[in-house]
């Protein structure tokens, strides 16, 4: 059996992960935004051990990463579920009934926009614009762009998704 | 792939082996594989017809080109068949066979894939749809011609000529000279001239320069950036490289959202191609130049569209703006001589370099001769989007009047509905009302009624939108987005954000437009960057343009376009009602009650004003009040 690890020790596959961003992004001369980026990206959220070590390896203060891991609102501080929809919530989905699927999904996943579900099944979060304005209103779960959405072809394309879960009925 | 090229002349022999080598006959199917286009199923349809063209051995006959956005994302997938040039659009995986075997192969078309407009007429080809026909696609027209993924497609309509002519034949002044003749303005929003920019940043004095790309397209509602990075990424790359010549850069930065990813992974590709063709590196097609690019991509902030916080955000830091008493072009990036432009404004480039000022004067309004700021030359794309018919991206010659674009390309308004409004330059700009419809759209017309260029977003909006609900919605978004350095900014948005959520609630109170008024002003005057100080505008003009629907919702309660919940109720006809059940069955609140073919009622206690009945009858029995 595996040595339990000391509390706020970092995980073996954290830090390899993190150790290979800082390589591949080792030319740049203010690698941190990028190294944060692919973290968040592979691990869904940026873990405290690996703010902290991130911190050490480029010697930027640990504020400072703080200050860079909170402003930018792609990072995440808390994980995240296994699917991310994100919603958008930009001009042309506005006017075409964003906030409309929002309420509707938030309802039938039973979270608010920002919150991930208790089995790490789901987060919701919103988006400023997808850049698909042409097939508004759009969502994105995970990288796939689902437009011209209605609520019922929401539902459909929930059940995709929710599928073999006992989780999240949808009706 | 050719070796690294050391001089012009190499790279013109290559493009002439290039052209010599390539059949503009052979039979081509051509699909957008634009961000629109994939949303609509796009890939499975491009692997299909793959497959399809494996099976039944044509893949060496007929040639498949995946191409970036060709901008009538309404309709998509498009799919467009050369060299006859049949459209097909919102093509399927089930279509796929019949396209080969009949188009493809015996020469037919597939009549039931072919484009009708609302009165029936049906549009073959591309050059026939009055969408692509009105339009000007100097810019964007490259796209159906090229895989972005291909540096030898662009090289072989032309590409990086324009960089050579530019590094061997023009020195930086005249490459200047050109580009401020030729009255170029930011595409990014504000109109700056270009040339007049270029000129700052050469003349300032830094031990590096830096050329960065703004592809941080932040606008909502805006995608035309996004669709030239991923449909002709190499455009941007070259009107880098000219820039870099012009000023004496040596480092580039290329500053993408990250909600882009395909534009990323393109632009990373187009750099890396570029790199290896030795038009990036150390002695650029020997010119001396020696210049190259790195990919950054965003955080999910707006402010970071502003130039100063831009760069911070390069430097590694949160994306906070700083005052511009000096300006970037002398100190920016680390301190140093900066230039920014938009990605819109460095594909001009290649088109200025090689055709000439006096073509691109020769296009838009007023005139640039001895003022850079007297007009607005050359094209711009607009993302039209909204509750228009033909949505998408449409480039048009600057002075074209909305009507033109939003009726004449536009197709008119859906479902046959009034149109309201049409919203340009995103959170920064306003709102624009009938009146203005034949109002010729350049950056000085703009301004003039209240809103502005911004990036290109023109979003349509029918009588069914509310405009004190659109004016909050960017309030609440630039609240959202303020980073909240000064104050003006931080606290002025709020207060607005709150007065327009009470009159949206029906809390509106007199005098709340009079301090809405003088929180404008405020917020415009004091603000530290341009996020502050546009941030009023959207409240503005839907203020000055449409009062009575401020006042129909603080005096009288009521929202006419039925937008603000609290001020709608929702009821039952029983005149009309059939009993049809539709409404009782679609209700998510299970707030609507009523036995088959008799008259059903909704329960207001229940109802959580979600609309969706009123939109699902089929006989107009349910009165949103």
């Amino acid at each position: 059996m595996a040595k339990p690890r000391p509390a706020g020790a970092i995980e073996p596959e954290l830090k390899a992960s993190i150790n290979q961003a800082l390589e591949l992004h080792k030319h740049e001369r203010a690698p941190l935004i990028s190294v944060l980026q692919d973290i968040n990206i592979e691990f869904r959220y940026l873990a405290p051990e690996g703010l902290k070590y991130i911190s050490q390896k480029l010697q930027i203060p640990l504020s400072r990463v703080y200050h860079v891991a909170t402003f930018y609102t792609a990072f995440s501080l808390t994980p995240r579920g296994e699917h991310i929809i994100k919603v958008c919530m930009g001009t042309s989905c506005h006017i075409r009934g964003a906030p409309r699927l929002l309420d509707a999904l938030e309802d039938r996943l039973e979270i608010k926009a920002g919150e991930t579900t208790e089995d790490l099944k789901f987060t919701i979060e919103t988006v400023n614009c997808l850049g698909a304005c042409a097939l508004s209103p759009v969502v994105v779960i995970d990288s796939k762009y689902y437009g011209n959405l209605t609520l019922k072809s929401l539902d459909k394309v929930l059940k995709q998704y929710t599928a073999g879960t006992k989780a999240h009925s949808i009706r | 792939m050719a070796d690294t090229f050391t001089a012009p002349e190499e790279l013109t022999a290559y493009r002439e082996k290039l052209v010599a080598e390539h059949d503009p006959d052979k039979r081509t199917i051509v699909i957008c594989g634009g961000t629109g286009c994939l949303a609509s199923g796009a890939q499975e349809v491009i692997d299909a017809f793959r497959d399809s063209l494996a099976k039944k051995e044509l893949e060496h006959d007929v040639a498949l080109r995946v191409t970036g956005c060709h901008g009538f994302c309404e309709r998509g997938p498009l799919v467009v068949l050369h060299p006859s040039g049949l459209l097909y659009v919102s093509v399927g995986t089930d279509d796929v066979e019949e396209i080969i075997d009949k188009s493809v192969v015996q020469g037919e078309p597939v009549e039931r894939l072919f484009y009708k407009d609302g009165e029936g007429n049906v549009i073959r080809t591309q050059d026939d749809l009055p969408f692509y026909k009105l339009q000007t696609r100097v810019i964007f027209g490259a796209n159906l011609d090229l895989d972005p993924r291909s540096i030898d497609d662009y090289i072989r309509i032309g590409g990086y000529s324009a960089m050579a002519k530019a590094l061997t034949e023009m020195t930086p002044d005249a490459v200047i000279g050109e580009v401020t003749k030729s009255g170029l303005r930011g595409r990014g929003g504000a109109g700056f001239p270009t040339g007049v920019k270029w000129a700052s940043c050469r003349k300032a004095e830094g031990d590096v320069k830096y050329v960065i790309c703004n592809a941080d397209e932040g606008d909502p509602g805006a995608y035309a950036n996004r669709s030239l990075l991923e449909g002709n990424p190499h455009g941007v790359v070259e009107g880098m490289i000219i820039g870099a010549h012009a000023i004496g850069a040596s480092e580039g930065y290329i500053y993408v959202r990250a909600e882009y990813p395909l534009a990323v992974e393109l632009m990373r590709g187009a750099v890396e191609a570029a790199r290896a063709m030795g038009f990036l590196g150390e002695n650029i097609l020997g010119s001396g130049l020696d210049f190259d690019i790195g990919i950054n991509r965003g955080g999910g902030a707006f402010v970071c569209g502003e130039s100063t916080a831009l760069m911070a955000s390069l430097e590694g830091r949160v994306g906070e703006p700083r005052a511009k008493h000096i300006h970037t072009v002398e100190r920016g990036l680390w301190d140093q001589p900066s230039n920014l432009n938009n990605v819109e404004t460095w594909a001009n480039i290649p088109l200025i370099v090689n055709r000439g000022a006096d073509w691109f004067t020769g296009i838009g309004t007023g005139d640039v001769t001895d003022n850079p700021w007297g007009g607005s030359k050359g094209t711009k794309i607009f993302s039209l989007v909204g509750k228009v018919n033909n949505t998408g991206l449409v480039e048009v010659p600057m002075g074209a009047t909305l009507r033109q674009v939003v009726f004449d390309i536009g197709g008119g308004i859906k479902n046959g509905k009034r149109l309201k409004g049409v919203q340009t330059g995103g959170p920064s700009g306003g709102v624009l009302a009938e009146q203005h419809l034949d109002l010729p759209v350049d950056y000085d017309q703009l301004v003039e009624a209240g809103t502005m260029m911004g990036s290109g977003g023109m979003i349509v909006m029918d009588e069914d939108n509310c405009m004190v609900d659109f004016a909050r919605f960017f309030v609440k978004f630039l609240e959202n987005e303020s980073c909240g350095k000064c104050t003006p900014c931080r606290e002025g948005l709020v207060q607005m954000g709150m007065i327009l959520t009470d009159i949206c609630e029906g809390k509106g109170k007199e005098g709340d437009i009079e301090v809405l008024h003088e929180l404008a002003e405020v917020v415009a005057e004091a603000s530290l960057c341009e996020l502050g100080k546009t941030a009023p505008n959207p409240v503005l003009t839907t203020l000055r343009y449409f009062p009575e629907e401020y006042e129909a919702h603080v005096r009288d309660r009521k929202c006419p376009a039925g937008v603000c919940k609290a001020l709608v109720t929702y009821r039952i006809d029983p005149e009309t009602c059939t009993g049809c059940t539709v409404c009782a069955r679609g209700c998510p609140a299970e707030a609507i009650s009523g036995e088959k073919k008799q008259p059903h009622v909704i329960d207001a206690e229940k109802c959580t004003k979600c609309g969706i009945c009123y939109d699902n009858c089929k006989f107009d029995a349910v009165i949103r009040d």
